[in-house]
């Protein structure tokens, strides 16, 4: 087989030779979706369009499973030609071990400084003054999905901001609605905790406590109500019982719940069902009260390889990924929002649009990938799940294993 | 008479070249890669294994964490429920087949089947037949029993009940053929004996048949402990570990810390902590097992 296939190989260089130099480059990834391999076909066609093959590498499941697929292929001494991780600090240890190609010399020659909006998601991809990975997408976490139909039930307005929607939980309930949709994987819990910190006490707060891991802001009276609107949110998310996060957003499409804290992925799905946003749902970044979003988002790395064709082959396909026309074909597919301010998208919707003009307004911050280690969100995960689905535990106490992760943190 | 026996070390000489790549094998990967393991644990390693000592921090850390103490809960009371309930059912099974019943054999291939199943398969099914709206809640609704509930999955008190079904109807068939194939293993003429003395047969089987299955018993409690212990992809499937945190297993939390969570000092420190309960129950048993026959 490997030799039938070494044969297919070289036949196909020989007839490429008198062409372009082109050269395979595996590129792994976790976006396995409908509209996810909608997007990520784009990046393929302009990679292919510069006579390179992009090969296709996608793992199934979400970044949790793939990222160890990923990185045990790497440290194995079998490493793809490129791959996907959340920007921030995933690939800090791969970064630090040498394991991964600097990109400065193509992000200098692409101008990238210049181009990329806002300036933290380079940052984050900077360590010791060298990038290291290609920022593709923002995607927020701060949005709050309100179902009009399931208010209409209920006989109340649409809420504009989280205490409204906190007052009007009660009629949902009346009317035999959900108001909140939580779906069952810890990562939900705890970003939809994330949210509220960012809604209630605010930006500088979050970025305090992940950032500075100032534990004594943490066992203070602003997470204290952070922690009781999370109370809140728990009695409000009683009765949801699905698991993944589209069936929760389904909930919210169909009526069933009133609304759904989630990141502005769960727009594809709203789209997909055919909704209008504005008529049959309503977006409020920053559940209603501060305006703004964070850049989490995608990012390409390149792990360090010793063909220098593969190599020449990673800097086309580094600045085929953040050039003009890739980044608006890919991000209207994919419903996240571009990385260059300098673009076009006038295709975009309304959600998507009041994003793009928080971003312009430069209302950003940090995500918590970027601010706080996979090992450090895991633990959040566990509290927050655990908080989420068990009314015994008071916010108090909730509070108190909050303060010891963030005290224990690095 | 030979006047000299040959040295021990040279005899079957072509067994123990055989026997060299295993040994290397059990040493190199086993005994060798628990060492590292246990070494690590007592390092800060992060993504990459690192040798950076962190003292009995990761151990602190682990017993602090409220998610490992419901793992361990957890796997208690599957593993005694699970290896009790294995047993008798198991046991039963094979008992009640053994009564040369008619269709033997196709009854035996049903209770069988369920093995020849993955556990993400298991779990899968098991997801949808507890579901409250598909399964069979929802059955004994439509059929007119409208106040019946059953809803395992979805509480957090009796959550791991609804896996230790799935586990058994997957593993007792498999316990249940082992059990056959012991009970058939027993000479008829024990059975004659206890028929002429007038001894029922509920006591036969007790008290003479049961302890003449010893090593029977011995083999299937070996299969069933290293099914307990080792317990993952059936929570995964069925239930990924909730509501909240309340199926988790100890298996999951090292595989979460170690992979997802980038932290293997966490996840080693939890997966010797494992290992150190599985020596604590596998030493005396051997001791007793082994040791005593050497002895006597």
């Amino acid at each position: 087989m490997i030799a039938f296939r070494t044969i297919l190989t070289s036949t196909t260089a020989l007839l490429a030779a008198g062409s372009a130099h082109a050269t395979d480059l595996e590129v792994m990834h976790w976006w396995t979706s409908g509209g996810e391999a909608a997007a990520v076909a784009e990046f393929a066609n302009a990679f292919d369009a510069t006579g390179h093959k992009w090969i296709d590498g996608a793992i199934a499941g979400s970044g949790g499973t793939a990222r160890p697929i990923i990185v045990s292929r790497i440290i194995g001494g079998d490493p793809m030609g490129a791959f996907q991780f959340n920007h921030g600090r995933q690939a800090e240890e791969l970064i630090d071990a040498g394991l991964l190609r600097d990109l400065t010399g193509v992000a200098e020659a692409e101008g990238w400084k210049d181009i990329v909006n806002p300036p933290s998601l380079l940052d984050a991809c900077t360590v010791d003054g060298k990038i290291y990975c290609a920022p593709v997408n923002i995607h927020s976490w701060q949005w709050l999905w309100l179902s009009h139909h399931a208010f209409a039930d209920a006989g109340v307005d649409v809420p504009t901001n989280w205490d409204e929607f906190v007052a009007a939980a009660p009629a949902l309930r009346d009317a035999g609605k959900i108001p909140l949709a939580v779906g069952g994987q810890p990562w939900q819990s705890a970003g939809a905790f994330n949210v509220l910190m960012v809604g209630i006490a605010g930006p500088d707060v979050l970025v305090r406590i992940y950032g500075d891991k100032d534990a004594d802001l943490a066992a203070g009276p602003e997470m204290a109500r952070v922690f009781a609107a999370a109370g809140d949110a728990r009695e409000m998310s009683q009765g949801t019982n699905v698991q993944d996060w589209n069936q929760a957003t389904n909930l919210v499409i169909t009526g069933q719940a009133g609304g759904q804290i989630m990141g502005d992925w769960a727009q594809g799905e709203f789209q997909v069902a055919g909704q209008t946003a504005g008529e049959d749902y309503s977006c409020l970044p920053g559940l209603g009260i501060n305006e703004l979003i964070d850049t989490a988002g995608d990012a390409f790395y390149f792990p360090v390889v010793n063909d220098p064709d593969i190599a020449a082959a990673q800097d086309v396909l580094a600045a085929t990924l953040l050039a003009p026309e890739t980044q608006v074909a890919f991000n209207l597919k994919k419903g996240s929002l571009p990385i260059r301010g300098d673009i076009d998208l006038t295709a975009a919707n309304d959600c998507m649009k009041k994003g793009l003009e928080i971003l312009a307004a430069g209302n950003t911050l940090p995500a918590t990938t970027i601010l706080n280690t996979e090992d450090t969100n895991n633990q959040l995960n566990d509290l927050f799940v655990e908080f989420f689905n068990d009314t015994s535990i008071t916010p108090e106490a909730a509070q108190e294993r909050f303060v010891d992760i963030i005290a224990n943190a690095d | 008479m030979s006047d000299r026996r040959p040295n021990r070390f040279f005899r079957n000489m072509t067994a123990k070249i055989a026997a060299v790549p295993m040994i290397l094998t059990a040493l190199c990967v086993f005994v060798g890669g628990t060492v590292w393991t246990i070494v690590h644990s007592f390092t800060d390693s992060k993504l990459l294994p690192r040798l950076r000592w962190d003292g009995l921090d990761q151990y602190e850390r682990l017993w602090n964490t409220n998610r490992w103490i419901v793992s361990i809960e957890n796997l208690l009371i599957y593993g005694l429920c699970s290896l009790i309930l294995s047993l008798i059912i198991g046991f039963v099974l094979a008992a009640l087949l053994d009564q040369k019943i008619r269709f033997e054999n196709t009854f035996r291939t049903i209770l069988l089947y369920p093995f020849a199943l993955s556990f993400i398969v298991t779990g899968l099914v098991w997801q949808w037949l507890l579901n409250p709206d598909l399964g069979i809640q929802s059955v004994i609704r439509g059929a007119g029993w409208i106040g019946f509930t059953f809803d395992p999955l979805n509480n957090s008190k009796i959550v791991i009940f609804g896996v230790l079904i799935a586990g058994l109807w997957q593993g007792t068939g498999l316990i249940m053929v082992l059990m056959l194939a012991g009970l058939r293993g027993i000479d008829q003429e024990i059975w004659k004996a206890s028929r002429v003395d007038g001894i029922p047969m509920w006591k036969t089987y007790l008290f003479i048949v049961i302890p003449m299955m010893r090593p029977v018993f011995i083999t299937t409690l070996v299969i069933i402990a290293s099914g307990i212990v080792k317990l993952y992809d059936l929570i995964v499937a069925q239930t990924s570990g909730g509501p909240g945190i309340s199926s988790e297993v100890p298996a999951k939390y090292v595989y979460d810390y170690m992979f997802q969570g980038q932290n293997l000092g966490q996840g080693f420190a939890a997966s010797t902590m494992m290992l150190l309960a599985v020596l604590v129950v596998v030493i005396p048993w051997a001791y007793l097992e082994f040791g005593g026959k050497a002895r006597g």
